[in-house]
């Protein structure tokens, strides 16, 4: 039996559960020893005139052994020159922070544009000093009026960037759409609101400067990408640089490449020669790692009485913060995938992307998918409320059916496989459905004061959706029969040793124990992409698929010529692991000893998959939950989905990733913001305040089953990553403005905190 | 203090806080820091068997007591049953939160041996985890605590 699609536990947990892992702060490595400490001294104004820096106080400081500006880092290579005309369109993926006229320096020059925006470093011998003395430079700051939010940002009163002429980095606002044909139409705006992604570990790197090379140890979800934005910062060749991802303590989207803090701390190692090390602190990550999501959304439905949908509408305003660092990414996602798993005649979406004094906005776990399943979910129960309709019912009516694959949906992807219907049919059985409903007619009935919501998403997402920037895979097997993976995939927390394995196990009949994954270091992986946008298993994985395939052909050639006996009569018999002629286990060769004949280049094989395409998996999720209807508090009850990722390589792993995503999802739609007082002032920069969910805001999940195989790659995979936070956020929402609908109560923005869902009750019971 | 069974003296600043001391002068680095307002536990160790936070413990404070961390709980080379547990339920994924998670699970169990679900997810609310959404860390306390068998694997 294949050990793919076994409950296989993870290679990687004892070391983490005796000794804990190895995180940039806990490397010791020799190049290291002595490295300062690294403090950066951060904007505490939103929008403020830089009018000077005196650092005299902080180098006078114990144990200080430099403080850096702009004016210290200033040899960055050229700037783009700003295109004529105006505001230019930002690329399409995240440029490294700088260039253009949105310029992101790596200390700011003259102006500050969000709290915690960084202005100088403080290097020290220990950290409490750096702590000191970073509040001994002192910065002479002219304020601003701050724009905080989108309206205040489109507005236009201040700008950012003077120079840009405008606040709107990209503007393709959705054109206006034909409802005419729709019996009924609803309209409304939705925001989308800003979270935090919230890394048990944040960021981190330390760097030391030796004989002209630059070795960087980063928490990343890949080392390549960082590397290649160092070399772009620094002035240097890629070769000259080293980045290594050590233990990486989650990244959720936020870890992709290394930022401006990161690079500024490279910097530092160069311009003293002194290794460095910086982790930052849970305020610093709350204000100044990227934060996800916002996003203004204005929703159009129409469509019959029976329930058909004819056009949606969806119009996005992304809120990017202070430097539009992914451009139009989010947005440009959000658009694409708008129109859901519904086949609806006419789709328009379009968008616009601002800057506000805010944190920079960019990839947190979905990145724009799970913004386009709220919208158009929350669209489809306005839509059902409107016309006195079942929700699932509706979903049902309108899903795109199981003959149409692949297909094309009006916004512009190309959906591969599905059933759309049958995951919505297997989570309402699977929750008993008829049966809730028929709990919550009691209690309406009653007049209970804890009523029951019943939400219900459906959803298709799009993964690995930049394939065609491919991954690497090389398998190396060794003289003693042991096999070493090297992998362009980065894992952090997914379980990417124990999956690889498992294939090469499945592969060429080595048992697991004998494989070593490396990853994340780009002097033994100089190529690859890393692990984001649920990609891994379908690229990263297949390339070790691939690689595996050739590694077996070299070696049934070397066995043959060992054995005598020609290349078709070989066998790798799967009990033994072992080379033999066909149905003659008597005279056999093991892989220690063809790999021993495999002359100078060893047994190994190197693959770049690139003729990968991106996957679509689906879903649907449903929740439960109670709400005290005097209080506004709201319980989650249940939660039950269908996540369809694919063919599953280990089930262990895959209901892994389902867990983690879901606890994010619910803690967007009834917990978390991060939020900003009128001077942009963030008032949730700690763990105190930022509401991130724990064990007891949350029940245990209910997990059906599904797999319906790619057909684009060999492993039938698709990603899996990003399906919690897409079905769950929806569901959630939902089920709380389902909770709340018999007392007149048709949507209530998230988070669906207390507040927000008593003052929506109260709202429409003065209305009635 | 005495740290995972072994006598440690050291002359440090006032300020310096356990969990620095623990990572700095002890030289254990498995606790780790992930907050700076006590709210995350990722710095949970046991302190005369008792779990604390040790970013709001100064060293000074531990001078006399007993440590226990993560590094110190597996005894000859056998993982304790709680270790042993989050790998059968796979109760970790990055790894950054299981040092104070495996803690706080152990210093709950020795209080309330047979906790059900619900007392064990308030028991660990002063414990953060991104990565699992706390249902395999919850079934690995409950498997712990010998409610559950682990999942079939090998």
């Amino acid at each position: 039996m294949s050990i793919l699609g076994t409950r296989v536990l993870r290679t990687e947990d004892p070391r983490l559960l005796t000794h804990g892992g190895t995180y940039v702060d806990d490397v010791r490595a020799p190049e290291l020893t002595g490295a300062a400490q690294v403090t950066f001294v951060r904007s505490p104004f939103a929008h403020a005139l830089i009018k000077g820096v005196d650092t005299a106080a902080a180098l006078a400081a114990p144990g200080v052994i430099a403080v850096l500006t702009s004016a210290d880092i200033n040899d960055i290579p050229p700037q783009q020159a700003p295109p004529e005309g105006g505001p230019p369109p930002v690329s399409e993926v995240a440029p490294p922070p700088r260039g253009g006229v949105w310029d992101e320096p790596l200390l700011a020059v003259d102006r500050v544009r969000f709290v915690g925006e960084p202005v100088a470093i403080v290097l020290t011998d220990e950290g409490y000093q750096g702590e000191d003395a970073a509040e001994l430079v002192i910065v002479d700051y002219e304020p601003l009026p701050a724009v905080v939010g989108i309206t205040e940002s489109l507005a236009g009163v201040t700008l950012l960037f003077p120079h840009a002429g405008s606040n709107i980095t990209v503007d393709r606002a959705a054109a206006a759409a034909a409802f005419d044909g729709c019996a009924v139409v609803v309209e409304r705006e939705i925001m989308n609101q800003r979270v935090a992604p919230v890394p048990m570990e944040g960021r981190a790197a330390a760097a030391s400067w030796a004989d002209g090379k630059l070795t960087v140890w980063a928490s990343t979800q890949n080392a390549q990408y960082g590397r290649d934005m160092l070399a772009d910062a620094c002035g240097l060749d890629p070769a000259a640089i080293r980045v290594i991802a050590p233990d990486v303590g989650g990244g959720f989207g936020a870890k992709v490449g290394v930022d401006r803090d990161a690079i500024a701390v490279a910097r530092a190692a160069r311009h003293t020669g002194r290794p460095v090390r910086w982790v930052e602190t849970r305020s610093e990550n709350l204000t100044a790692m990227t934060h996800g999501r916002a996003q203004r959304q204005t929703v159009k439905i129409g469509g019959n009485r029976d329930g058909r949908v004819l056009a949606y509408r969806l119009d996005v305003v992304q809120d990017a913060g202070a430097y539009p660092r992914m451009g139009e990414f989010l947005p440009k996602l959000t658009s694409l995938m708008s129109a859901g798993p519904y086949d609806i005649a006419t789709v328009t979406a379009g968008y616009r992307v601002v800057v506000t004094n805010t944190t920079p906005v960019a990839a947190y776990r979905g990145a724009g998918r799970p913004e386009a399943t709220a919208a158009i979910e929350r669209a489809m129960d306005l839509f059902a409320a409107e016309i006195g309709m079942d929700p699932a019912e509706v979903r049902r009516q309108n899903l795109v059916p199981p003959d149409r694959f692949p297909y094309q949906s009006p916004s512009g992807a190309r959906y591969d496989t599905g059933d759309y219907a049958g995951a919505l049919d297997k989570v309402l059985a699977g929750a008993g459905y008829p049966e809730l409903r028929a709990e919550q007619a009691r209690r309406r009935q009653r007049g209970d004061v804890v009523q029951l919501g019943i939400g219900v998403s459906s959803y298709v997402e799009i993964t690995a959706g930049d394939a065609a920037d491919g991954e690497t895979a090389r398998v190396v097997v060794n003289d003693d029969g042991t096999v070493t993976i090297y992998t362009g995939s980065s894992a952090h927390g997914q379980g990417h040793h124990t999956a690889w394995a498992m294939i090469v196990e499945n592969d060429l009949a080595i048992p697991m124990a004998r494989v070593t994954v490396k990853h994340g270091d780009t002097d033994e992986v100089p190529a690859g992409s890393g692990t984001y946008a649920s990609r891994s298993l379908q690229l990263g994985g297949v390339a070790v698929h691939r690689a595996d395939l050739a590694v077996k052909e070299q070696a049934r050639k070397l066995a043959a010529a060992l054995m005598e006996a020609s290349e078709a009569d070989l066998e790798l018999e799967q009990g033994s692991g072992r080379w033999q002629v066909r149905g003659d286990p008597s005279a056999s060769r093991s892989w220690a000893e063809v790999a021993r004949h495999a002359g100078a280049e060893g047994l190994s094989a190197f693959v770049n998959y690139r003729d990968g395409v991106p996957t679509f998996p689906f879903g649907s999720h449903l929740a439960v939950v109670e709400v005290d209807t005097e209080t506004g508090k709201v319980t989650l009850v249940r939660h039950v989905t269908v996540d369809d990722a694919g063919t599953v390589l280990n089930p262990v792993l895959t209901e892994g990733q389902r867990h983690g995503g879901i606890a994010q999802g619910v803690a967007q739609a009834l917990l978390e913001e991060m939020m900003y007082d009128a001077d942009g002032n963030p008032l949730t920069a700690t763990l105190a305040d930022y509401a991130a969910i724990t064990s007891a805001e949350l029940p245990s999940f209910e997990l059906l089953a599904s797999e319906t195989p790619a057909t684009t790659n060999p492993l039938g995979a698709k990603g899996i990553g990003e399906a919690g936070t897409i079905g769950a956020t929806p569901a959630m929402q939902n089920a709380v403005i389902d909770a709340v609908s018999h007392l007149g109560v048709r949507h209530i923005d998230m988070p669906t905190t207390p507040s927000r869902v008593w003052a929506a009750i109260s709202n429409a019971r003065n209305h009635q | 203090m005495t740290v995972n069974g072994g006598r440690l003296e050291a002359e440090v600043a006032d300020r310096t806080l356990l969990v620095h001391f623990l990572r700095e002068v002890a030289g254990l680095t498995a606790t780790n820091v992930g907050c700076d307002t006590s709210s995350c536990g990722a710095c949970t160790v046991l302190l005369d068997g008792q779990s604390v936070k040790s970013c709001t413990v100064l060293a000074a404070q531990a001078d006399g007591h007993q440590i226990t961390t993560l590094e110190g709980l597996a005894s000859d080379g056998e993982m304790h049953p709680v270790q042993r547990a989050f790998h059968a339920e796979h109760g970790l994924q990055c790894g950054f939160c299981t040092p104070g998670m495996v803690m706080a699970a152990v210093s709950l169990l020795a209080e309330q041996p047979h906790p059900t679900e619900q007392q064990v997810r308030t028991g660990l609310e002063g414990n953060l985890c991104r990565c699992t959404g706390y249902h395999n860390i919850v079934r690995a306390v409950l498997t712990a605590a010998g409610h559950r068998e682990g999942q079939a694997g090998r």
